[in-house]
């Protein structure tokens, strides 16, 4: 009898106490996001005027708009040409410098550090350092390379310029969890492949890379989500007036664009919807691929 | 077989040091830029890389015209607001969804697990309309907000709880510790590292962030949404972009310098989402 007695009370007590523990979390979670998701996709359905009044009910009437967007559609192919790029590059190279850094070496903790700043700094700031790199006229690269590229006016090539910035922005990101994974691979691996007589490039793809592949896989769906999410970079470097504006703004910019600046957050609302659908598509596609190249042991 | 390690030493000394010129060019320009005259940054033959004379009036020019001592503030104030309400937040939650049975928690549970899916987008404008409404906009307030509570800290917390013997608290309990006291006598100093990490990693995220500053205020504003204004007014004014920019990496670089270790554990352990 005592037992259950017993037992019930420290039930209470643990629902209260869970309760309580929760409770700021969940509130502050569901006023702040679990709301506003169903409040977006609602508000996907009207038509808004300013400041959010006058919301007319206009039915499928933005998606009929949007699927005719071309504004839209070439949005989302500015966003895939700059993942396509940003996200292999920015993996394949911090893969390469993780290799090189996991080892007994002199400095590795000095280029770790170097790798990882621009992490901590504004992209803001990144933005406009490299906006004056790109520069045409008095840039340093056209100096350097000494030619004259139009990097970030040019339409054809500004968005793959952008991408530049934010693979040079994301490696040492990469790199840390990537030189977390390589501290899980046994050693006696790679000394097994030493004595077998395999060189540093055999055991890169035949050791490394398979053990690795979690990680590689973990890294490459948070790389893929975040480009596909790209806003700061382009705002920044893109002046309203820049010729190549309509070849580089990603599906972000628009939303951003049509919310705050042309104040119609209906169909700014139905942006973020097709985002999302495009977003939980290519994860998806992703996740029935990795069965193909991922090894869990 | 010596002489050939000592090569690859070299080649890959070789390789890392390159990538380090890499990164650390335009940090190096944008100081240099930072220094010149307009006449310097913009003189194509001779190009000039080192400014003739190190000038600081692009530094005060922007001090003054843009306020920084008010944007450094403002800037403190919104990472202070949110780590401490995200660690705070996070690390009771945290608790509660590792080490306590009641009901409903794991169907609130699978709500933080959902949120964590959704791309951030698709809270921004109910976010907006709100702090709107709450008469908020332009207000440090507003900066805060949508930090106020953070399901990836909470899951990130969750771990560190999961991660700790349970010997330890059937230990307090016997002692006559409540729930409440085991929390935060015995469990919640043991998370101290991962208390850390979320709070760097909430700082850093802060105070990168743009969009939403850009959105909800007009005059109170962070680094970020302060330089992106700047360029929109002198948007050829490359020294005074550049003394600007520095004057806005400068405490965090800093920050990153002194505390290396933190950082980079803090950011790559928190993981995920950016």
């Amino acid at each position: 009898m005592g037992t259950i007695k017993k037992g019930t009370t420290r039930e209470r007590n643990e629902f209260i106490w869970g309760w309580a523990f929760i409770f700021p979390t969940m509130l502050g979670l569901i006023v702040l996001n679990i709301i506003p998701i169903f409040q977006t996709i609602y508000q996907s359905f009207f038509k808004t005027g300013d400041f959010g009044r006058g919301n007319i009910f206009i039915g499928m009437e933005n998606y009929i708009k949007m699927f005719g967007d071309a504004e839209v559609w070439q949005a989302v192919l500015n966003t895939f040409k700059y993942a396509i790029v940003e996200v292999p590059f920015s993996i394949a190279i911090a893969l390469v410098l993780a290799v090189l850094l996991n080892r007994k070496m002199m400095g590795v903790s000095a280029y770790r550090t170097i790798f990882f700043l621009p992490m901590v700094a504004a992209p803001a700031a990144i933005a406009m350092v490299w906006r004056w790199l790109f520069n045409s006229e008095f840039g340093l690269l056209n100096h350097i390379f000494g030619t004259s590229i139009n990097w970030i006016s040019d339409p054809a090539i500004a968005v793959f310029a952008i991408a530049v910035i934010g693979i040079w922005s994301i490696i040492g990101y990469n790199m840390v969890l990537f030189l977390a994974g390589l501290q899980e691979i046994p050693r006696d691996y790679y000394e097994a492949a030493s004595i077998d007589g395999a060189t540093g490039i055999n055991q890169f793809f035949n050791i490394t890379v398979p053990l690795l592949s979690p990680t590689i896989f973990f890294v490459t769906i948070t790389r893929v989500i975040g480009g596909l999410q790209v806003f700061d970079l382009i705002f920044m470097v893109m002046d309203k007036n820049n010729p190549a504006l309509y070849k580089t703004q990603s599906i972000v910019y628009l939303f951003y664009q049509n919310s705050f600046v042309e104040n119609n957050k209906g169909y700014g609302s139905t942006i973020v919807v097709l985002l999302i659908a495009i977003i939980m598509v290519v994860t998806v596609f992703q996740m029935i691929a990795q069965k193909k190249w991922v090894y869990y042991n | 077989m010596e002489q050939r390690a000592k090569m690859m030493q070299a080649l890959i000394h070789a390789i890392l040091i390159l990538v380090s010129i890499t990164m650390l060019v335009p940090f190096l320009w944008m100081i240099l830029t930072a220094f010149k005259s307009m006449g310097e940054a913009t003189s194509v033959s001779p190009f000039v890389i080192f400014p003739s004379v190190w000038r600081t009036e692009n530094f005060t020019t922007v001090i003054n015209n843009l306020d920084f001592v008010n944007l450094y503030i403002n800037t403190l104030l919104l990472i202070a607001g949110r780590v401490i309400a995200a660690v705070l937040t996070a690390t009771l939650a945290g608790y509660a969804f590792a080490r306590l049975q009641f009901r409903g928690r794991d169907f609130m549970f699978s709500l933080i697990l959902f949120q964590m899916m959704v791309p951030g987008q698709i809270f921004i404008i109910p976010q907006y309309l709100m702090v709107s409404k709450m008469g908020m906009l332009n207000t440090i307030f507003a900066l805060i907000f949508p930090g106020l509570v953070t399901a990836f800290g909470t899951f990130l917390l969750r771990q560190a709880y999961m991660g700790l013997p349970r010997d330890l608290e059937e230990a307090a309990r016997l002692d006559g510790c409540n729930i409440g006291q085991t929390f935060l006598f015995i469990m919640a100093p043991l998370t101290r590292s991962s208390m850390v990490a979320l709070g760097i990693f909430t700082a850093v995220f802060a105070y990168k962030d743009l969009m939403w500053p850009l959105i909800c205020n007009r005059d109170v504003m962070p680094l970020s949404a302060a330089l992106a204004k700047m360029q929109g007014q002198y948007s050829n004014n490359y020294p005074q972009l550049m003394a600007a920019s520095l004057l806005a990496c400068i405490p965090m670089i800093v920050l990153y310098l002194v505390f290396q270790k933190q950082f980079i554990e803090g950011i790559a352990t928190s993981g995920g989402k950016l």
